[in-house]
């Protein structure tokens, strides 16, 4: 499964590489040209196909990005330590007793605490900082550890990708957000269309949606369409509040999120397809998270945009969880929204 | 005997305090290769038997670590996701985010439910969710779930084995397997060496939840001296100093009121002999290990205690030097087979003198 190639694969914000090699491998055949640009993103071409006898002259733009949260080692102590910084929005609160591999050679490390019987009452009642972690590489010295981990080495989870089962047939894999997407994107490339399309991976999205915004500027889309592995917070809660977007209940279309406001023609025309091809949907709650179409729709003279998400449970946590009865709705609902898209919006 | 393919085999299969089942099996493999008598106990603790050289009966000495680890149990069913409880001393701030296996009709694979941090509220954000308030979460639905789950099914954190460098590893239950391994890797020694006691090698449960396997087996045994072998708390930055021991430093020999002063003597002379890489842990009190409940075994029992440095104890990236596991095992073979006579007579003396003042 491509997926779990991807979610299993190295790929920090700024290190895409090793992401962008399984996505190249993957649709080499789908496409007609590809290139890498200066930052990293991968901007495949696939033009519209003959079969098609109506040529929609729209030049489309679907994206997903690369990238993913981890860490970066920032400097060795005298006792061997590593401290590491973050890269992305990710907690020291799910760093605590969890492996890490460091580097493209995957050297492996632990982040330790100190354990439970010499804790001071006081220390149990807070978090520690991402400043007060290290990691544990079994070395004690601080020459030793430089040499094995250089200063600015990344790191990431080690977590396989398994499959869970059930009826929403779950698997658990680090980085759905947003190989998730990226999986989305490989699978649509394996169709064809009737107009010209663009199929961005980018990088540093989890840094600003820093690829978005020059691969969005090089393309220059009429219309961008994002995929993403979106937050999914349907646990049980003492507050009522919204669980954001839902397992199982389908591909989630963002009406706005903190770095957009989806353009509605292209919600509409979603949902509208959802509907006549019968594929569950749901919206995802508006007002959380940013994804690259907050850089793409502010390209140039601007481009309409829209964001359609697996739901996916915690997401900048080591393991993540997504329903491929979701994923796979969501591959249908963006290929028949595709194929139906119309050449106009007037 | 290679250790790390059977600390690994140890660290990865699960058995929670009272389940032990399954590392039981692996144990009694491992010892039976070294001894003349292997035999499960009614609270399930296992006991291998190696017989001293000659006609006996010979004086015994017992091994005890223990084999059960710290783990979850299922509390409660709550809208497709599993409330839950620990058993062991378990710091619910290592729980966030961490992959579990949930023992129930089959084993299930799991998450500890986190939420992200888009969506976190302010609150959450600085301090820790206690355990009662978190959710395993195996993606199930609740129809589904209760097919498979039911409360009082265990929870282990899943956790692979990992070298790092220098002859380090990490993984889970190193707390106490890495005794477990000591021990085997004593009766491995021992089979190629003279001694004149009885060994009896006991890999204990229950440990975790109040020393229970070492009672039943030290009064079943009644051995003429007990070492317990334990982890310590290993030292490293942030860690006081005074209640650590030093890792790659060897096995630390206790000493203190739950150690005969002889067992300890006799275990440090061992280690000089053999020039085996030690350290001296004192413990002005409870060391919170089997060999606490052993000494208090019938009339008592002169015990001893060996501690392998471990850091992060009791949670799941449990780390560890693999030569201070070979240098307790030797330890332990070496203090073995220069037991005699006159270590008897010395242990009784001292009865005596007691007696006497």
């Amino acid at each position: 499964m491509i997926l779990q190639e991807l979610s299993e694969a190295f790929g920090v914000s700024g290190h895409e590489s090793a992401v962008r090699e399984i996505v190249l491998e993957a649709i080499q055949e789908d496409v007609d040209s590809y290139q890498v640009d200066a930052l990293g993103n991968l901007i495949a071409f696939k033009r519209a196909h003959s079969q098609f006898a109506i040529r929609n002259p729209l030049k489309v733009m679907v994206s997903a990005h690369m990238d993913e949260v981890g860490i970066m080692v920032t400097h060795a102590d005298k006792n061997g330590r590593l401290h590491f910084d973050v890269v992305g929005g990710l907690g020291a609160r799910v760093l605590l007793a969890q492996p890490v591999v460091l580097g493209d050679d995957g050297l492996s490390g632990v982040i330790g605490l100190k354990p439970i019987h010499l804790q001071e009452k006081e220390e149990r009642k807070k978090l520690p900082k991402v400043s007060d972690l290290t990691i544990d590489i079994g070395v004690a010295e601080k020459e030793e550890a430089e040499k094995a981990v250089s200063k600015g080495t990344y790191g990431a989870f080690a977590t396989p990708f398994t499959e869970l089962g059930g009826e929403l047939r779950t698997v658990k894999g680090k980085a759905f957000d947003d190989r998730a997407g990226c999986a989305v994107l490989i699978e649509l490339l394996k169709a064809d269309y009737p107009f010209d399309l663009w199929a961005a991976f980018t990088v540093q999205e989890e840094l600003g949606l820093r690829g978005a915004r020059v691969a969005g500027f090089r393309v220059d889309p009429d219309v961008a369409f994002v995929l993403e592995g979106t937050v999914c917070d349907d646990l049980p809660k003492e507050r009522d509040e919204s669980p954001t977007t839902e397992l199982g209940k389908g591909p989630a279309i963002t009406i706005r999120d903190r770095s957009v406001v989806c353009d509605p023609r292209l919600i509409k025309h979603l949902v509208e397809v959802a509907k006549a091809e019968d594929i569950p949907y749901q919206f995802k709650q508006p007002g959380i998270g940013g994804t690259d179409a907050g850089a793409i729709h502010l390209v140039k003279e601007g481009v309409p945009s829209v964001v359609v998400s697996v739901p996916s449970r915690y997401i900048h946590s080591p393991v993540s969880l997504l329903s491929l009865v979701d994923f796979e709705n969501t591959v249908r609902l963006m290929q028949a929204a595709l194929s139906r898209l119309p050449e106009s919006w007037t | 005997m290679e250790v790390i393919p059977f600390l690994r085999a140890l660290s990865e299969a699960a058995g929670v305090s009272g389940y032990e089942n399954s590392i039981r099996e692996l144990v009694i493999e491992k010892f039976s290769q070294f001894a003349d008598e292997v035999r499960t106990d009614k609270l399930g603790n296992l006991i291998a038997l190696k017989r001293g050289e000659g006609q006996g009966p010979h004086p015994r000495v017992m091994l005890a670590g223990h084999m059960d680890e710290i783990g979850l149990m299922i509390t409660a069913f709550k809208e497709g996701f599993l409330h839950f409880t620990t058993v062991g001393g378990i710091d619910p701030r290592v729980l966030l985010g961490q992959e579990v296996v949930v023992h129930g009709r089959r084993n299930l694979p799991g998450i500890i439910s986190s939420r992200p941090p888009h969506v976190l509220p302010e609150e959450e954000r600085e301090k820790p969710r206690p355990t009662e308030k978190l959710f395993i979460d195996l993606g199930l639905p609740q129809e589904e779930l209760t097919q498979w789950v039911q409360v009082g099914d265990l929870v282990t954190i899943q956790r692979r084995f990992t070298e790092l460098k220098n002859g380090w590893a990490a993984g889970k239950a190193f707390d106490d397997r890495a005794a477990v391994t000591a021990i085997a890797l004593c009766l491995a020694e021992l089979a190629r060496m003279r001694h004149e006691w009885d060994v009896y090698a006991v890999a204990t449960v229950q440990e975790e939840v109040g020393l229970r396997g070492a009672i039943t087996s030290t009064y079943d045994i009644m051995p003429q001296v007990g070492i317990a072998i334990d982890v310590g708390f290993g030292a490293g930055p942030g860690q006081p100093e005074g209640k650590t021991i030093e890792m790659d430093k060897g096995p630390a020999i206790a000493f203190g009121p739950n150690i005969h002063p002889k067992v300890h003597e006799g275990l440090v002379e061992a280690a000089q002999v053999l020039e085996i890489p030690h350290q001296i842990e004192p413990i002005p009190g409870r060391s919170g290990t089997d060999a606490w409940a052993m000494q208090i075994t019938r009339e008592g029992i002169p015990t001893g205690l060996l501690s392998i440095p471990l850091r992060y104890m009791h949670t799941s990236v449990e780390t560890l030097v693999i030569k201070d596991i070979e240098r307790t095992g030797r330890l332990l073979a070496g203090f073995i087979g220069r037991l005699d006579e006159a270590f008897i007579k010395a242990l009784n003396e001292q009865l005596q003198t007691e007696e006497a003042a």
